[in-house]
């Protein structure tokens, strides 16, 4: 068998090959994609949350995506304590003014960042919130300050559509 | 079992060989020698492979998002057609792919009786092969109930009612399946269930099917037992399985044009209404691969004895191989069975026919025809076949053809044009 | 080859039995060109809009459209309304939701994410309200209609009088393409019933047409990706089935056996 003739033949079972598998690849995709959230999870994006009723100390919870979220209309002593921590002293440092759009009012996932629990309110060393399932403390801006937890509980986006109306996602 | 022993070149694949012979099995199956002359007939056994892999994925992926209650099945699957990502494409796979599947299977069916590869000593390969046959019916019978449509649901009602035609416990039968006092909720989640065990249950047959089949080896186009691995014979990689795949990829091409052109054109459109217990549709069809049955059962004005008709009809084929008593397999070497076997097929396609007409008049009569001519093929027409019928002459082997007595070039002929198909 | 010549002589005898069956029962359905059918088949942009228009006019106060929601509006393949347009649609519904903090319903006005507001409570009141006569759901009708859009297309134009010797009860009307030709659903479309706001005329045929376009849209959602998608995978399969074809020769060509 001729040189050329070799080659040819190994440039046809090559691109045989080649064209087969993309095909595989372009099969396995939708079989993957179908778990993905799907149209009409990704249109449930928002919620619209009255905070009238809330009074000073007092937490909210609400459910959005499936998860809780922490509405803390906060005490002026909560709010000097968050403000009053030296950056430097955090884990994950993060100013209380890039926590909360309003002081008064603390809008957080309440979801632990370690793996995933709920944290208790008004516990823990920090008089914030304290997750029992693995003993991570948080303060009253939501800030990790002790135990396995790597980050500050996660801020949803969200607005004040008015004085007493809030609007997560 | 190939004839020599295999030995992993490489140390590590000895030390795990030795343990579990992985390698053995597949150095078996990539060498296995298939008889050189099998035609495209033959590669239907990859496609119905194929199609059972598409089924079983396709399925997963749907029981992801199906709700099998019947309040929410209807409205599971239009989320799944409207909202999950591909979800129109996996579902018209999985609903098309019932109709590929059994498609291929009837066409391997017919090869086999064609070329008479039920015949000694490849009869346990036949009747793994009839029980497949039925679970896959099962499975799209059940499988057809899940989307609770119209026709999902007066479906259900008409099949489970057969049971009732059982003399005595027919009636406490029924209620038991059903799980009630009519096709309800516990019915629908007990056949999702049985959904989705049955292909299980099929995939551990086809490896028994395969199984038998490797002991034997494979039947041929000229139906004679060549020695393997011989000049007759190639092994399965690279030959047989270029050409099933070659095979396979004209058949994907129908089936794209099934999947993405003409997705509902096989189902019934009643079933796009979701199923309501106070009204049945004006005609009830089964799928068009059960028509056959159906035009037989409901071609018995008796109902005990139209369900036994219709058991009858494939059960009598797992008794094929002692029916049939003729010691040649090949059709082509059979004049007279040849004719014969064409008539089954218009046979069975004319009870399909009818199966979708209503049960009256001239239908009626056609259908009942077309049963007894059904039965009397495989009760008279096959044994007596054997003894009166004179053969053409068998080559000794594939490749040379020198025939049992006087050369006959015209069979041999013959056999060649068999392959261009 | 003969065999295969056999094989489709029978078939075609036997889908030539059904055709003829098929065409002696039936009636001729009005004939329009769809836009969306054949392998490029895509949907009339403006005629989606204008149909929705017709199904939000005339249909939705009888019959309910269950698994749609209004961001589908938007989505691409449809009518393609913009975010906006979709928006203010969804807005101009009342929703009922809830229960809010003091355990009731409420009514708010309708967002995206939610599904067609049904004109009726539930099934039991549909038919209450229409003299015993379910208006169907008509999200998936096209589909569950044996001859699909034809036979809705030509149903909505074929109202008239009775012929000699039918009589009809209350309520219920004559129409040709009807199967059985007894409707319950009096005629809905006259000419000029509805201003479309981009200002085609609006004759029966062109409402008809709309609507029922509009109609095939939602029970297809993805008819044109799938009809896109369809057309790169064939043209895949062929390519990579002549690639196969030539390599199965090359390797069948070392033994002396035709393939």
């Amino acid at each position: 068998m001729s040189e050329k003739k070799t080659n040819r033949r190994d440039f046809l079972f090559t691109a045989t090959y080649a064209v087969g598998a993309v095909g595989a690849g372009a099969v396995v995709w939708p079989m993957i994609d179908q778990m993905n959230p799907d149209a009409s999870v990704k249109a449930l994006a928002s919620t619209e949350v009255d905070v009238s009723t809330v009074n000073p100390g007092k937490t909210i919870t609400v459910l959005w995506r499936g998860k809780p979220v922490f509405i803390r209309r906060r005490t002026p002593e909560e709010i000097a304590e968050a403000k009053s921590v030296k950056i430097e002293d955090l884990k994950h440092p993060e100013k209380d003014e890039d926590r909360a759009q309003n002081p008064e009012w603390l809008v957080m996932l309440g979801v632990c960042t370690h793996l995933g629990c709920v944290p208790l309110d008004q516990k823990g060393d920090y008089n914030g919130w304290f997750c029992p399932c693995h003993g991570s403390h948080y303060d009253t801006s939501g800030r990790i300050r002790k135990g396995p937890a790597p980050t500050n509980m996660e801020i949803p986006e969200y607005k004040f559509v008015d004085a007493n109306t809030i609007k997560i996602g | 079992m190939s004839e020599h022993e295999y030995t992993p070149k490489s140390k590590v694949g000895k030390w795990f060989n030795d343990r579990l012979p992985l390698l053995t099995l597949a150095n078996h199956l990539t060498d296995y020698p298939t008889p050189k002359n099998l035609n495209y007939w033959w590669t239907f056994g990859g496609i119905l492979t194929f199609c059972l892999i598409t089924q079983i994925v396709t399925g997963l992926v749907l029981a992801m998002h199906y709700i099998a209650h019947a309040d929410m099945a209807f409205q599971s699957v239009e989320h799944i057609m409207r909202d999950v990502n591909y979800g129109w494409l996996i579902r018209y796979i999985h609903a098309n792919g019932a109709s590929m599947f059994f498609l291929a299977v009837y066409i391997h069916i017919f090869r086999s009786l064609f070329y008479g590869s039920y015949k000694s000593p490849r009869e346990v390969i036949w009747i793994i092969g009839i029980i497949i046959y039925l679970l896959m019916m099962a499975a799209a019978f059940l499988g057809y109930v899940l989307p609770w449509g119209q026709m999902s649901f007066w479906g259900a009602t008409v099949i489970t009612n057969l049971f009732s035609a059982i003399p005595l416990v027919g009636e406490g039968i029924v209620t038991w399946l059903w799980g009630g006092y009519s096709v309800d909720n516990p019915t629908l989640t007990r056949f999702f269930t049985l959904h989705y065990l049955i292909p299980f249950l099929i995939l551990g047959l086809v490896v028994l099917h395969i199984w038998a089949l490797h002991v034997p080896g494979n039947n041929n186009p000229i139906g004679i037992d060549i020695k393997k691995p011989s000049k007759d014979t190639v092994p399965f990689h690279p030959y047989i399985v270029i050409k099933d795949g070659f095979a396979l990829l004209m058949f994907m091409i129908v089936f794209a044009f099934f999947v993405f052109y003409t997705p509902n054109i096989l189902g019934h459109a009643d079933n796009y209404i979701e199923a309501n217990p106070l009204v049945t549709p004006a005609h009830i069809v089964p799928e068009w691969y059960l028509l056959p049955f159906y035009a037989i059962l409901r071609s018995v004005p008796d109902k005990l004895l139209g369900v036994i008709a219709m058991l009858s009809a494939i059960l009598i084929l797992a008794a094929l191989p002692w029916l049939d008593t003729s010691k040649i397999r090949s059709a082509v070497f059979r004049p007279l069975y040849k004719q014969f076997y064409w008539i089954l097929v218009a046979d069975v396609l004319i009870l399909g026919y009818v199966g979708a007409m209503p049960a009256e008049g001239l239908y009626l009569l056609v259908a009942r025809i077309a049963t007894a001519y059904y039965f009397l093929h495989f009760l008279v027409v096959l044994p007596v076949l054997g003894f009166k019928e004179r053969t053409t002459p068998v080559p000794l082997s594939i490749t040379e053809p020198i025939l049992g007595g006087s050369p006959n070039l015209a069979a041999v002929k013959k056999k060649d044009s068999f392959k261009d198909q | 080859m003969k065999n295969f010549f056999r094989i489709s002589f029978l078939i075609a005898i036997f889908l030539g039995f059904q055709f003829n069956s098929n065409a002696a029962e039936k009636v001729e359905y009005l004939k329009t060109d769809w836009s969306f059918k054949g392998m490029f088949g895509k949907f009339d942009r403006a005629a989606l809009q204008r149909g929705y228009q017709v199904y939000q006019e005339v249909c939705s106060s009888c019959h309910s459209m269950k698994y749609l929601s209004y961001r589908n509006l938007v989505e691409e393949g449809g009518p393609e309304f913009s975010i906006e347009q979709a928006k203010a649609i969804a807005a101009s519904f009342e929703v009922k939701d809830g229960p809010n903090a003091d355990g009731e319903m409420f009514m708010r006005p309708g967002r995206l994410s939610d599904k067609f507001v049904m004109p009726y409570e539930n099934e039991k009141a549909a038919q209450a309200a229409n003299g015993g006569a379910y208006p169907p759901d008509m999200t998936v009708l096209v589909k569950a209609r044996g001859d699909g859009v034809d036979y809705i297309y030509s149903l909505l134009q074929g109202y008239e009088d009775p012929p000699a010797g039918v009589t009809l009860d209350d309520g219920v009307y004559y129409n040709k393409y009807m199967y059985g030709n007894k409707i319950k659903m009096s005629n809905q479309l006259s000419d000029g019933l509805i201003e479309y706001s981009d200002g085609t005329n609006a004759s029966v045929e062109q409402m008809s047409k709309d609507v029922t376009t509009f109609l095939m849209w939602t029970a297809e959602p993805h008819l044109e990706t799938r009809h896109k998608m369809g057309f790169k995978a064939i043209i895949y399969l062929i390519i990579l089935t002549v690639l196969v074809y030539f390599s199965m020769k090359r390797i069948w060509s070392r033994i002396e056996t035709k393939v």
